[in-house]
């Protein structure tokens, strides 16, 4: 593919989902054609709104709603191969496709994100699987629960988290919120008891908004266990049992499994122990690999999993990519910046901004003292806000273009800070 | 905040963590394992020798690391160390409370 050229060089962006397809937007704007050829490599023809996968299963959003072709986001400029990518040799600098083409790169972005690996936890596959254990971080498994929870009687239902770190870490607690609202309009709330598990000792991994969220938990008659580090699911019995013997029973196990980096990382010798590439969290340079860079959930950064993570990353990355083709210092910028909607249920939800070294705190967003968004309080402006997103994530955010007010930095000004 | 254990004015968050690691001694560890009800055995005291290691290291620690450690199961840390082992044995060992990013 137009290697041959002296002059020509080759930006290869493996993964074409929020981070790849943002970046190979953003790069095409900014290097000329004739000197760099960027590729972008995606397994799937599908591209899924992940946020959507938490309103499926409860009837709020339908499967069209939240996929469209991966090639309608990609650029002209751009080529778009669909194929599995096999392995990266990042000292002779190519990669490796499923059907043996080697694809030479001069720079190469990592965005194959994150999975889940419920074979990680023994039983989690096993002859309960999408019976009555079922997982919502897959189009496949929030659809399956979709059906599940149609016609589902009530009983006990387990949400839980396996282990740290998930991608979208509020995600679960969204689901515990929202099934309470949906059972509630059923008609059914009192057949249905709600526990929420977690591996942290509290409802969220941050002091003040954990403190909020406790709070919804109570009144919405949410149990919650914390410190609950599963070891098994025992099928016969129905219940999940942690290292220390504690053992839950459940009717219907929403669980969210293990997260990791795809198993293309580890055949590569490039991630840590979940497969998650070590990455400098200022500048998204590989710290192995000064040509390599990684965006998205792919990374081992100490921030969120999130799409408005990666959506920020892009901004600085961009940046970073062009000095570095300039041979001119990376910048230090990124501070981890992270910005979640939390849907509460019965049409509310609440905002939370933080970065690297400030926590999630009240105020408001985006504009300081005037919002018109409430962080860290729940409301109806916030829960039109996170269904904006969809049209935002599709139209904006994909794109590569920049959200009006919003920074790529965390702003400081309008918040509560002690 | 400041506290007095094993006859020591030690440095501690809110939570009871040490907040200077060069305050620990075995004594310290033995008075905070007291605290949380747990005899300290020979075994106990390997493990908490590895998750000083690996802190000096700076090597983010979870249970998955440590269940691969080969030092100790995470069948026998919970054995060790009951109900919230990492966080319970981080204390001990004097090192700050262990992470979970986000
Ligand atoms: C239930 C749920 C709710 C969420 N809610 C929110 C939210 O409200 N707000 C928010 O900001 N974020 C949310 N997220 C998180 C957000 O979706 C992700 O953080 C974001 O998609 C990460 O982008 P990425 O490009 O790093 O990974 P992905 O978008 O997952 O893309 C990775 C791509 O790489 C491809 N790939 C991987 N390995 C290979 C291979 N070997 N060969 C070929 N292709 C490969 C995959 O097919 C995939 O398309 C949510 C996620 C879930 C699951």
């Amino acid at each position: 593919m137009g290697h041959d050229s002296n002059t020509m060089k080759r930006i290869l962006i493996l993964g074409a989902g929020t981070a790849g397809t943002m970046m190979a937007n953003h790069l095409r704007r900014h290097l000329s054609v004739e000197n760099w050829e960027i590729d972008i490599v995606e397994e799937r023809t599908e591209h899924h709104y992940q946020p959507g996968y938490l309103f499926l299963p409860f009837d709020i959003y339908t499967p069209e709603d939240i996929s469209k072709p991966v090639c309608e986001f990609i650029p002209k400029g751009v080529n778009l191969i669909n194929d599995h990518i096999e392995k990266i040799d990042p000292e002779q600098q190519f990669a490796i496709m499923r059907n043996g083409d080697r694809l030479h790169y001069d720079l190469l972005i990592i965005a194959t994100g994150t999975k889940i690996a419920p074979e990680e936890t023994p039983g989690m596959l096993g002859p309960e699987w999408q019976q009555s254990v079922f997982d919502f971080y897959t189009f496949e498994g929030a659809l399956a629960l979709r059906n599940k929870l149609r016609e589902w009687q009530g009983g006990r239902l387990v949400v839980h988290v396996t282990e740290m770190p998930i991608k979208c870490p509020v995600a679960p607690l969204e689901f515990a919120f929202l099934s309470d609202s949906y059972f509630k309009n059923k008609k059914m709330r009192d057949k249905v008891e709600i526990t929420y598990i977690t591996p942290l000792s509290g409802a969220f991994t941050k002091p003040k908004a954990t403190t909020a969220l406790q709070h919804l938990l109570d009144e919405k008659n949410i149990r919650i266990e914390s410190d609950f580090a599963i070891e098994h699911v025992d099928n016969d019995n129905k219940t999940i049992v942690d290292y220390g013997g504690r053992t839950i029973p459940f009717d219907l196990l929403v669980t969210v499994p293990t997260n990791k980096g795809d198993e293309l990382l580890a055949r590569s010798g490039m991630g840590d122990d979940l497969n998650f590439v070590p990455t400098h969290k200022a500048t998204l340079q590989a710290k192995n690999w000064p040509n390599v860079f990684v965006l998205g959930d792919a990374s081992d950064i100490p921030t969120s999993k999130a799409g408005s993570v990666a959506h920020f990353e892009a901004e600085i990355l961009t940046e970073n990519i062009l000095s570095f083709i300039a041979g001119e210092p990376l910048k230090q910028e990124f501070d981890g910046h992270a910005n979640c909607f939390v849907e509460t249920g019965e049409g509310k939800a609440l905002l939370i901004d933080f970065n690297y070294t400030h926590e999630p705190v009240e105020g408001t967003f985006p504009l300081p003292g005037i919002g018109p968004l409430r962080l860290l309080k729940e409301n109806r402006m916030n829960h039109m806000g996170k269904l904006a997103f969809r049209w935002i994530y599709w139209n904006m955010w994909l794109k590569g273009n920049h959200i009006p007010f919003v920074s790529a930095k965390m702003q400081e000004a309008g918040k509560a800070f002690d | 905040m400041e506290k007095t254990i094993a006859n020591t004015v030690l440095k501690v968050n809110e939570e009871g963590y040490l907040t200077d690691f060069s305050q620990w001694n075995q004594e310290v560890g033995s008075a905070i394992a007291q605290e949380a009800n747990i005899g300290m055995t020979a075994r106990h005291w390997e493990v908490i020798a590895y998750l000083q290691r690996e802190f000096k290291n700076e090597v983010p620690l979870s249970i998955r690391r440590i269940g691969k450690s080969g030092v100790v199961d995470i069948k026998e840390f919970y054995q060790l160390f009951p109900m919230a082992p990492l966080k319970t044995a981080s204390k001990i060992a004097g090192i700050p409370k262990p992470v979970s990013c986000i």
